[in-house]
């Protein structure tokens, strides 16, 4: 994904996939929470911009960013999230989960910091295999204060795994800003502790994002080791939908919508000369349509039949 | 045949597996260059070199973390817990990550990863060092649960447990490692989820783990002589559990005695119990009974051994009472 329309058209997917996801929550029509990605497409989109389909990435209960930007299908994802038997996993997984191995999509996780030991564990096996493959896992500001996340610095470091560590700092853990638990408030510092380069990226701005990602994934593939690139960004919305958001100010969320990455990109692209306002627009229509027509699809289809909890517990057949 | 004792037919069943299968990897504390903490990796780190034998900080939630990526992208680990009670360290990779990867994506992901963990019960080593903790795994589904009594079982367990597809809990008894059997050389595996019938008899059953499995014997040996015959059953494979062999053997022999190193309260004994209840309720001629230590941590010191666990001695007398 070197080409900038590229990169518009992935981050205006997600934006109107988010959009439309809480217009069906408002109706009560989705199924369950939704952790939205609203206002941080640039961190996902920068970040994905240089992996190809070897490239592994670990995601977060907010994921769908990180789905879309590596390349998942709209409508299948969108499915899962509505845990509908259409889904990329059944609708088995839902909306805290989705994986595609074959885009080496390795999954969201329930369990803030869980992801970052099983990113470590697919970035040693690349580096088993010599194969160069690079593994990214994403996390947020909460998940740095998770003692997972010191494990997984450690040991990347001391392994030199190829691994890149991309928190993104929304500045609030759930409900708790971020300010409030922690000394200092950069969380790429921690990276010197460590042993490992870190790096503070503005995450709305999708151009640095991949700058930056670029930079980190190239170490990683020529053997040079992990990167902890802190991306800050916004999370436009509560930790779910739903959430009063007590915990700051309309103003506040009013400051940084003012630094819609979605927005600026826009501008920057027009003012170069490297798109037409009506190109623009008409992407964003098309990702509209689309993502309106993955939501119909998705409420039309079947939920899968309830006996089929018992499938895939375990991994059938005998050891031979 | 050649004897070997149970830490040495780990040892062979790890390396004949690195042997055959390059993905097989093996990651720990001290499992490197220290041989492993209780040398149950001598050997290893010479034969397949640092990248496959991987010495890890101490870090127990990363240790498995790392088998769980690794699983999910085409390797086949083994992970090592030094001591069970370390699992508090790292029960969220094992129970939510590694046990439902593979439902959660719709088989998408297989989970070929094995957990190597010992207990060290009866060892006096103080109550951070000392539990059987069987029980915590068996409940969550997604994951096997084994727990060899003999250098035979242990040996065939683990090499199928690397084969298998899914997570599984590989618990070694530490107090056994030093126990010899012999064992034919070349290919053995041992089946999980297959039950042992380690000594046949009609009055009694006992199904008993781990270091429980000779003192069950032993008593059974003691109880001939007064001619009772007691049948003791290995379910070797904690989860999922053979009830159907121990079924068979109560229908039998109309009795059934839990002896485990594990406590009683929400235990695998009460497990056992309960299915055999459900199962075989109409021929039970007394309630199933349960022998396992108090509900107490263990405290320091091999002086309260004998007062706190079950043996030859108590499980004769706890038979005895159920025959009257």
């Amino acid at each position: 994904m070197t080409d900038k329309i590229e990169l518009f058209e992935r981050m205006a997917l997600i934006r109107q996939c988010e959009l439309q996801l809480n217009e069906a929550f408002a109706k009560n029509l989705f199924p369950g929470y939704i952790h939205s990605y609203l206002g941080q497409e640039a961190c996902a989109v920068g970040m994905c911009a240089p992996l190809s389909n070897e490239d592994k990435i670990v995601s977060t209960h907010r994921g769908r960013g990180h789905y879309l930007a590596k390349g998942m299908a709209l409508e299948p994802m969108v499915a899962e999230m509505f845990g509908k038997e259409t889904g990329i996993c059944g609708g088995r997984a839902g909306e805290m989960h989705a994986a595609d191995p074959d885009l080496g999509i390795l999954g969201g996780n329930g369990i803030v910091g869980a992801g970052l030991p099983i990113a470590a564990g697919a970035a040693y096996s690349a580096q088993l295999d010599g194969t160069g493959a690079v593994t990214v896992a994403f996390f947020g500001e909460g998940a740095s204060n998770n003692g997972s996340f010191g494990e997984t610095m450690n040991v990347a470091a001391a392994w030199k795994l190829p691994l890149v560590l991309v928190c993104e700092n929304n500045l609030y853990a759930e409900m708790t800003p971020f300010s409030d638990t922690v000394g200092e408030k950069d969380v790429a510092k921690r990276a010197v502790g460590y042993g490992m380069q870190g790096e503070v990226v503005d995450g709305n701005d999708v151009l640095a994002v991949r700058e930056a990602a670029e930079r980190a994934v190239e170490r990683a593939r020529k053997g040079g080791g992990p990167t902890l690139l802190e991306l800050k960004t916004y999370r436009w919305g509560g930790h779910f939908e739903g959430d009063p958001r007590k915990y700051r100010t309309r103003d506040e969320e009013k400051e940084w919508q003012e630094r819609c990455p979605l927005r600026r990109f826009r501008e920057k692209l027009i003012e170069s000369g490297e798109a037409k306002e009506a190109e623009l627009d008409a992407i964003e229509e098309q990702m509209k349509a689309d993502v309106a027509k993955a939501i119909e699809m998705a409420l039309a289809a079947d939920t899968p039949a309830p006996e089929t909890a018992h499938d895939h517990v375990y991994v059938p057949g005998e050891v031979a | 045949m050649a004897p070997k004792n149970y830490c040495w037919a780990l040892i062979d069943a790890i390396r004949e597996e690195m042997e055959r299968d390059d993905d097989v990897v093996l990651i720990g504390e001290d499992v490197g260059a220290a041989g492993g903490a209780f040398g149950a990796s001598r050997g290893l780190l010479d034969a397949f070199g640092p990248m496959r034998v991987r010495d890890t900080p101490i870090s127990e939630e990363i240790i498995v973390g790392l088998g769980v990526g690794a699983a999910m992208t085409g390797k086949r680990p083994i992970v090592e817990i030094m001591f069970m009670d370390f699992f508090g360290l790292c029960l969220d990779q094992i129970c939510n990550q590694a046990a439902k990867m593979h439902y959660m994506y719709n088989g998408a992901f297989k989970m070929p990863l094995v957990i190597r963990t010992s207990t060290a019960v009866e060892m006096g080593i103080g109550p951070h060092h000392s539990q059987l903790l069987e029980s915590w795994v068996g409940h969550v589904p997604g994951l096997k649960v084994v727990m060899p009594s003999t250098p035979r079982d242990a040996k065939g367990l683990m090499k199928a447990a690397i084969r298998d597809d899914n997570p599984v809990v590989f618990i070694e008894h530490l107090a056994l490692h030093r126990n010899k059997e012999d064992i034919d050389e070349g290919e053995l595996l041992v089946p999980l989820g297959k039950a042992d019938v380690k000594r046949k008899g009609r009055d009694v059953t006992v199904v008993a783990t781990g270091l429980m499995v000779a003192r069950a014997l032993d008593a059974a040996e003691t109880l001939a002589k007064d001619g009772i015959e007691t049948e003791v059953i290995d379910p070797r494979t904690i989860s999922p559990l053979d009830i159907d062999t121990i079924v068979a053997s109560v229908e039998k022999t109309n009795r059934a005695l839990v002896v485990t190193s594990s406590m009683k309260q929400f235990g695998f004994g009460s497990e056992v119990s309960a299915e055999i209840m459900e199962r075989a309720f109409f021929h039970l001629d007394a309630p199933v009974q349960r022998l396992t230590p108090p509900f107490t941590p263990a405290p320091f010191g091999k002086h309260f051994d004998e007062y706190l666990n079950p043996n030859a001695g108590s499980i004769a007398d706890a038979v005895r009472a159920m025959l009257k």
